[in-house]
């Protein structure tokens, strides 16, 4: 009976654990855009709907930096919106340290913070006055933000001098460097990275690289991370999932990929990622037929 | 203690958007004083009307009470209209910037982002009209009776609640209508302009058009003013000014909350918070 008990109390324990362990848990998700609606009149031809997140399911650990990799419109950030309260999911669901992203909206902001394509700055704004607000948003201190503003962006190879310009007389590596910045001063638990590097010049990526990597290493954050690029998934990820048209289609660490590739094919060295991209989702990122903005349309339903 | 934590914390998020949206004027000086300079010329073109009716009309009347009529609705529809404009085009300066998304996923209340945004358009309406109001001064010597100006402040204090759920529901156009949202709430400021009796008083509308004038705060704001600037300040004019106006705040306002509310989650369920105007 001792026995018994004692292994209920330690499968509980197991539960618990694994539950605060659980940083992102997507259980079949799945978010359509457009299709037919009340105000269509009847007779017209009906708008298609389109599927941008087709049942998806993973689950991240913290502390992992987990990749979301797939070519233009393929769902990623669809994805990423659905996590950061953005969009609402239309089937499935979305918990984030075991709070639900619709119905407890407003813990699961606190615990989170998104870097996007786009660094969506006030242009105008100098980056300090960018990140001032941000830091109010967040309740943060504003003499403390100031002083971590100034740290960080240092850390990002952005001078203090800098750091009062507007915005829009940056590059657009500075600029995202600051949307960085904005993501970090709020001490996000989860941080939601959606195609940080794009766009930038080598030395940038690197600087952005790095500072991810020493984000996980040395603030316990966990990083889901959605990329094109297969190199810098690669170095950077523990685990990562290949999405293609809403759906994920191959899910593991990206050595487990590679070797499970070679093995198939009977390699004696290990291939590239892209090799399993182009693999599991039958196209490669340059012959891909998607345009930068496919899923934005997807997005606006048009 | 625990229980006014958060509230006070949602009552300094707000000053975020009081001192993020002071800093975008600040930056776009050069436009805000194109856009004064711009004010001023269209208020002191209407006001020059009555200097031109006597000898339009044939008759020699004074012109400056009606100078005065005119001047008052100048000012007060600029101070309506900027502060509209400004909780109007709070969504739609997100969207230009692209910067909706951050904010809607930041951990404040709806109500945090609409009170801040509203709290700036009182004060830029305030500062934009208390310079146009020199300007007009400058121009025509205005003078109206001292005893009436602190009945008007209440007047303006109350239309200015008034007002914002006015404004509240307007910011939804450009969260449903991403990119033609904004184009919708110049419309809405154009029929208030009609309706109102900015320029005119409504007896001079048609029939069916004048129960419509009795819908718009800026409606009761001006007469109120009219009369206890033009005239004398009495508790008659002011019970019958205060409780319409009143009435339509208790009502606009949390039905604007509402409405901005169900516009939020409309666009998170269609995706369109993404799309930039």
């Amino acid at each position: 009976m001792n026995g018994v008990l004692e292994l209920k109390v330690a499968e509980d324990l197991i539960a618990r654990r694994s539950a605060v362990d659980r940083a992102l848990h997507v259980v079949h998700v799945s978010k359509y855009f457009g299709g037919p609606s009340r105000f269509n009149r009847p007779g017209k031809k009906q708008p298609k709907r389109v599927s941008a997140v087709d049942d998806v399911s993973l689950t991240v650990m913290r502390g992992e930096i987990y990749g979301v990799l797939g070519a233009n419109g393929s769902g990623k950030s669809t994805l990423i919106r659905l996590i950061s309260t953005l969009l609402l999911p239309d089937a499935g669901s979305v918990e984030v340290f075991g709070l639900d992203v619709v119905t407890e909206a407003a813990q699961v902001k606190r615990l989170i913070n998104r870097v996007s394509v786009e660094a969506s700055l006030f242009k105008k704004l100098s980056a300090m006055e960018n990140l001032t607000y941000a830091a109010r948003l967040y309740s943060v201190d504003t003499r403390a933000a100031r002083t971590n503003v100034i740290r960080i962006l240092g850390a990002l190879g952005i001078s203090e001098a800098r750091i009062r310009q507007p915005v829009e007389k940056m590059s657009r590596g500075m600029q995202q460097k600051v949307s960085i910045a904005r993501a970090l001063l709020t001490s996000p638990v989860m941080l939601l990275l959606d195609e940080p590097t794009t766009g930038l010049d080598p030395r940038s990526k690197k600087d952005v690289q790095k500072f991810v990597l020493d984000l996980r290493d040395s603030h316990d954050a966990t990083v889901l991370l959605t990329s094109h690029d297969m190199e810098e998934a690669d170095a950077l990820c523990d685990r990562l999932a290949i999405v293609d048209k809403g759906r994920i289609v191959v899910e593991g660490t990206p050595l487990a990929l590679k070797e499970e590739y070679m093995r198939r094919h009977r390699l004696d060295t290990l291939p590239s990622l892209e090799d399993v991209f182009m693999e599991v989702t039958g196209r490669s990122l340059e012959d891909s037929d998607f345009d930068p903005d496919a899923e934005d349309e997807v997005m606006s339903g048009s | 203690m625990a229980v006014n934590a958060p509230v006070w914390r949602e009552i300094k998020a707000s000053y975020a958007f009081v001192e993020r949206n002071t800093n975008l004027s600040k930056r776009y000086w050069g436009w805000e004083l194109t856009f004064l300079l711009y004010t001023v010329a269209q208020s002191a073109s209407v006001i020059y009307i009555a200097y031109a009716t006597p000898g339009a009309v044939g008759k020699h009347i004074d012109p400056h009470p009606f100078v005065l009529y005119l001047a008052i609705g100048a000012l007060t529809w600029s101070y309506m209209a900027n502060m509209f404009m400004a909780i109007a085009e709070s969504v739609q300066w997100e969207r230009w910037e692209g910067t909706i998304e951050y904010t809607m996923m930041a951990p404040i209340n709806v109500f945090t982002y609409i009170v801040g945004s509203c709290l700036f358009g009182v004060l830029y309406g305030l500062v934009r009209t208390s310079l146009v109001l020199v300007a007009l001064i400058f121009l025509f010597h205005l003078e109206a009776n001292p005893a009436g100006l602190l009945p008007a402040l209440a007047i303006v204090t109350l239309g200015s609640v008034s007002f914002i759920g006015l404004g509240i529901m307007a910011a939804t156009l450009p969260l449903l209508f991403t990119e033609k949202g904004a184009q919708m709430t110049y419309v809405i400021e154009a029929c208030l302009l009609l309706i109102s009796g900015v320029y005119f008083p409504i007896s001079v509308l048609p029939s069916w058009m004048q129960p419509l004038s009795h819908l718009s705060p800026a409606t009761y704001v001006l007469s109120g003013i009219r009369d206890v600037l033009l005239k004398h300040p009495t508790s008659t004019i002011m019970v019958h000014t205060l409780v319409p106006l009143a009435v339509i705040g208790i009502l606009t306002v949390p039905l604007g909350f509402w409405v901005f509310s169900w516009a939020e989650h409309y666009a998170k369920r269609t995706g369109r918070l993404k799309r930039t105007g």
